[in-house]
C-alpha cells in the first residue's frame, strides 16, 4: 500500500542517496514519503471532509443550521476569519522586516512563516464566503460591489495580500525548485512538472541571482504596508459600525498587534513541530527560539498595551452604551473567558517568555517543591470547599463573601508557591517554556476574537424588559466547519512542507547558519536535555 | 535568448497599446458603469423614487398601550416570516425605577443609514422619498447591515420561510419583498405598496390607539388611524419630539413623542404638560 502510494505520489530513496550532506539534511521529507505522512494526511483529510459535510448541511438547511440568529448575527465563521487572517500576518513580518534589517538568522524559518501566511489566508478568505446566506451570489461583490463598504476593502486587501504573499513565498523557492527539478529525477510526472514550471528556467547564473535578490527586496518593501492594511481593514468591519465595544478608533492597530503576536507565536509552534518531525535541530537552534521568543514577547506586550488602552478608557467611565458590554466581560456572562484570555493568554505567556532569558534565580531553588500528593490534597480541599460554599449560598442563604476572600488569599498563596517552585524547571527548559507560551497565545488569539465579536452582538442598543441576553451557542455545523478549516490549513501546510524543503536549501547553503551562530547576545545557561549545537 | 525576451516585451507593449486604442470607447462606457456603484447611496435600478414625497412617521409613546396590534397588522400585510417583527413593541424599563414604557420600533428609515453605508453590493439603498429598501435579488446575506443597524430593525431569513400559495402567486418586488426568500435580509418598508395608492401603512391603520402618525414631510402633515391630521412641525414642536438614539447621527425619519405627554392635540402646551407633571 505504502509502496504503491510512494510510486504514485513521490518517494525516491534512489535520488535521495545521491544528494550531498547539506541537501540530505533538509530534503528527506521531500524525497521520502512514509506511512506516518500518509496517515496524517488521511486523518486531516477526514476532518476536512467532515467540515465539507457540515457545510453541505448548511447549504441545504440555510444558516438556520448554525447557532446564529437575528441578535447574534455573526459567530464562529467571522471569528475564524479574523483569527486566520491574524495568523497569516507573520509571513510578511518575519520575511520582510528581517530581510530589510538584514537579520540573517531568519533564513531557516522564513519559509515556514511564509507558508503559514499562504495556508492561513486560503482558509481565512474562505470564512466570510461560508458565512454568506447566499454564497451563490458572491460574485455580486465584484460585479455590483460598492467601494464604500468595508467588505470591499477587505476583498481588495486580502486578494492583494494573497497574491503578494504567494509571490513572496514563491520567489525564494525558485532555486530550490530548480534543485528538485535537477536532482529528483525519479519523481512522479506531476511533481516533475511542478518543479519544472515553478523553477522558471533557473540555472543559478549571477544575473539570475541578482534579479532574484532585487525582486525579493521589492516584494519585502511592498508586502509590509499591505500586511498592515489587511488587518486594519479587517478590524474596520467592526469599527465602522456604531456598536459599543466595536466603535473604537484604536481597532486598527489593536488588531494588527494581536495579529502579529498570534502569527509569531504560531511560527514558534511550527518551528518546534518541524524541528522534531524533520530532524532539523541543526538548522533550527535554541538561538532561533530565543530570537523568536523575544519577538513574540515584544508583540505580546504591545497587544497587552492595546488591551489596556481599549478596556481601561471605557471601564473608567463605565457609562453609556458600553456599560452593558463591559459588565458582561468583566463580571457577567463572559467574565470567565475574558479574564482567562487576559491572564492565561496574555500576562502568563509574557512571564513564560521572559523566564528562560533571565539569570536563574538561585534563591527560588531553595523553596521546597510541594509533593504531588499534597498538591492533589489541597486542590481537592479547594474544590470541595467551593462546592460546599455554593451549596450553603444557594440553600441556606449565607453570605459567602468573607469565605470567598479567604479562598482568594489562600488560592493566591498556594498558587504563588506552586508557581515559584515551577520557575527553576521552566528556566532549565527554554524551548518547552517558549512553546507553552506560544500555544497559550495562539489559543488566546482565537478566544479573544470570540470575546470581541459575540458579547458586543449580545448587547443590542434597544433591549426589552424581558431581554436576558441573546445566548449564542454554536452548533455542530459551525464547530465542524471550524475543525475542517483548521484541518485544511494544517493539511495545506503539511503537504507544502513535503513538496518543497520547509527550510530553504540554497539560503542556508552559504554558511549563513554558521554565521548566525556566533555567540548569543545574552548569556544563557546551558539547559539540561536541550542540545544546542551553536554553543 | 536576449533577443527573444526583448521581442516578447515589445510584442506585449504593442498588443496592449493596440487593445487600449480599440477598446477606448468601450472602456469608457465600462468605466462609467463600474463607477456608478461608487456614487454614495446613488439611485438604485429599482428606485422609482416614490414621487415628490418625503415620508415620515411620528409615534406618540403616551398613547401606546403595548397591545401589539401594529405588529399583527404589519405581519398580516407583509406575510412576515415567523420570528420577525418588522415593527416591534419593546417594553423599556428604566434602570433602578419601577417604571417602564412601551416603545414601538419600526425601521427608522434613517437619512444617514448605517445599513446602506456598509452594504457591499448596494442591495440596501435609500430612495428619494426617504425609504430604505432592500433588493433581495441582489442581497448576498453577509448581514453586515444587521451588525451596523443600531435599532435591531433588520431580520434575516435563516431558513427557507414557510410559504403560502397566496404569497407565492405574487411576483417579487422590492416594494413588497414578497415572496420571502432564504438567506437574505428583510425589514419594515413603510408600506410603499399602500402609500403609492394614498393609503396609510398597515401598522398605522392597525393601531387602535391612534398612536402612530404617518405623512409627508413636504406636505407638513401626518395622519393616524383615528383620522386625526396634524401639522407635522407644530406637532413635533409642541410634543417635544425626539428621534431614538439621536446622538448616533443616523437621522431617523421616525419621531417619538415622550411617554409622559397626556394629550397629543396641538392645543396642549409643553409648559402645561410640565406643570401638570410637577403638580401631579
Amino acid at each position: 500500500m505504502t509502496a504503491l502510494l510512494a510510486k504514485l505520489l513521490g518517494s525516491s530513496t534512489e535520488d535521495f542517496d545521491k544528494l550531498n550532506t547539506h541537501e540530505k539534511a533538509l530534503l528527506r521529507p521531500v524525497f521520502v514519503w512514509g506511512r506516518g505522512f500518509y496517515l496524517t494526511v488521511a486523518f486531516l483529510a477526514l476532518i476536512f471532509g467532515f467540515g465539507v459535510f457540515a457545510y453541505l448541511t448548511q447549504l441545504r438547511d440555510g444558516l438556520a443550521a448554525t447557532g446564529m440568529r437575528d441578535t447574534v448575527s455573526w459567530g464562529l465563521y467571522i471569528i475564524n476569519f479574523v483569527f486566520f487572517i491574524g495568523i497569516s500576518h507573520v509571513g510578511a513580518l518575519l520575511s520582510s522586516i528581517l530581510r530589510l534589517t538584514g537579520a540573517k538568522w531568519r533564513h531557516p524559518i522564513t519559509r515556514m512563516a511564509e507558508s503559514i501566511t499562504f495556508a492561513a489566508l486560503l482558509f481565512g478568505a474562505l470564512m466570510p464566503i461560508i458565512d454568506l446566506g447566499r454564497p451563490e451570489r458572491m460574485f455580486n461583490l465584484i460585479f455590483s460591489g460598492r467601494i464604500q463598504s468595508p467588505i470591499l476593502w477587505d476583498i481588495i486587501s486580502i486578494t492583494t495580500y494573497l497574491a503578494g504573499s504567494s509571490l513572496f513565498l514563491l520567489l525564494p523557492l525558485i532555486p530550490d525548485m530548480a534543485l528538485l527539478r535537477d536532482k529528483f529525477i525519479h519523481a512522479p510526472a506531476w511533481r516533475r512538472w511542478i518543479y519544472r514550471i515553478l523553477s522558471f528556467g533557473w540555472t543559478g547564473t549571477p544575473e539570475q541571482h541578482a534579479r532574484l535578490d532585487r525582486a525579493m527586496n521589492t516584494m519585502a518593501v511592498l508586502i509590509l504596508p499591505i500586511a498592515v492594511m489587511v488587518h486594519t481593514v479587517v478590524s474596520w468591519i467592526f469599527a465602522m459600525t456604531l456598536r459599543p465595544g466595536w466603535n473604537s478608533t484604536i481597532f486598527g492597530p489593536y488588531f494588527v498587534a494581536g495579529a502579529l503576536a498570534s502569527g509569531a507565536a504560531s511560527v514558534v509552534l511550527a518551528m518546534v513541530v518541524f524541528r522534531k518531525m524533520y530532524r532539523l535541530e541543526e538548522f533550527i537552534t535554541l538561538k532561533h527560539f530565543k530570537y523568536m521568543a523575544a519577538l513574540v514577547l515584544t508583540l505580546n506586550l504591545a497587544y497587552i498595551y492595546f488591551n489596556i488602552s481599549e478596556y481601561v478608557t471605557l471601564a473608567y467611565k463605565m457609562e453609556g452604551a458600553e456599560k452593558a458590554v463591559l459588565a458582561s466581560l468583566f463580571s457577567g456572562q463572559f467574565a470567565g473567558l475574558f479574564w482567562m484570555t487576559q491572564v492565561l493568554g496574555l500576562i502568563v505567556p509574557a512571564f513564560l517568555l521572559v523566564l528562560p532569558m533571565i539569570k536563574p534565580m538561585t534563591w527560588i531553588k531553595r523553596l521546597r517543591v510541594l509533593p504531588p500528593m499534597l498538591l492533589a490534597a489541597i486542590s481537592a480541599l479547594f474544590l470541595g470547599a467551593s462546592l460546599a460554599t455554593s451549596f450553603f449560598n444557594t440553600f441556606i442563604g449565607f453570605d459567602p463573601s468573607l469565605v470567598a476572600l479567604a479562598f482568594l488569599l489562600g488560592g493566591l498563596a498556594f498558587g504563588g508557591w506552586a508557581t515559584l517552585t515551577l520557575i527553576p524547571w521552566l528556566q532549565a527548559r527554554p524551548i518547552p517554556t517558549f512553546v507553552i507560551a506560544a500555544a497559550l497565545i495562539v489559543i488566546q488569539a482565537w478566544l479573544k476574537r470570540f470575546i470581541i465579536v459575540v458579547p458586543v452582538l449580545e448587547q443590542p442598543f434597544i433591549t426589552d424588559a424581558a431581554f436576558e441576553g441573546a445566548l449564542y451557542n454554536p452548533t455542530w455545523v459551525e464547530w465542524g466547519i471550524t475543525a475542517g478549516a483548521l484541518a485544511g490549513f494544517l493539511l495545506v501546510y503539511l503537504i507544502l512542507s513535503r513538496m518543497v524543503p520547509i527550510v530553504s536549501v540554497w539560503e542556508t547553503k552559504h554558511g549563513e547558519v554558521e554565521e548566525t551562530v556566533s555567540g548569543p547576545a545574552h548569556a544563557l545557561p546551558q539547559p539540561a536535555g536541550v542540545s544546542s549545537p551553536e554553543v | 535568448m536576449e533577443d527573444r525576451r526583448l521581442n516578447r516585451r515589445d510584442f506585449l507593449k504593442l498588443t496592449s497599446l493596440g487593445a487600449a486604442a480599440a477598446l477606448a470607447p468601450k472602456a469608457e462606457a465600462a468605466l462609467r458603469a463600474a463607477i456608478k456603484p461608487l456614487v454614495a447611496n446613488g439611485p438604485h435600478p429599482g428606485d422609482n423614487g416614490g414621487g415628490a414625497h418625503r415620508w415620515v412617521m411620528v409615534i406618540d409613546l403616551a398613547r401606546c398601550d403595548g397591545c401589539g396590534e401594529c405588529t399583527k397588522a404589519c405581519s398580516a400585510m407583509h406575510l412576515v416570516p415567523p420570528g420577525q417583527e418588522w415593527i416591534k413593541v419593546y417594553n423599556i424599563e428604566h434602570e433602578g425605577l419601577a417604571a417602564s414604557h412601551f416603545f414601538p420600533r419600526p425601521c427608522m428609515q434613517c437619512d444617514n443609514p448605517p445599513c446602506v453605508n456598509v452594504c457591499p453590493v448596494g442591495a440596501s439603498y435609500k430612495r428619494s422619498d426617504g425609504i430604505v429598501l432592500i433588493d433581495q435579488e441582489v442581497c448576498i446575506g453577509c448581514r453586515f447591515c444587521m451588525a451596523a443597524c443600531p435599532y435591531s430593525a433588520r431580520y434575516f431569513n435563516w431558513a427557507e420561510p414557510p410559504h403560502t400559495a397566496r404569497e407565492l402567486s405574487q411576483s417579487y418586488s422590492v416594494e413588497t419583498n414578497i415572496p420571502h426568500r432564504k438567506g437574505v435580509v428583510e425589514k419594515c418598508l413603510f408600506c410603499p405598496a399602500l402609500t403609492s395608492k394614498g393609503e396609510l401603512p398597515a401598522c398605522v391603520t392597525g393601531c387602535p390607539m391612534g398612536a402612530i402618525y404617518f405623512g409627508d414631510e413636504n406636505e407638513n402633515a401626518v395622519t393616524n388611524s383615528l383620522g386625526e391630521t396634524l401639522s407635522l412641525s407644530d406637532f413635533l414642536h409642541d410634543g417635544a419630539a425626539h428621534r431614538h438614539l439621536e446622538e448616533l447621527g443616523t437621522e431617523p425619519r421616525v419621531w417619538y413623542l415622550p411617554p409622559r405627554t397626556q394629550s397629543t392635540s396641538t392645543q396642549s402646551q409643553p409648559s402645561a404638560v410640565l406643570l401638570s407633571g410637577l403638580e401631579g
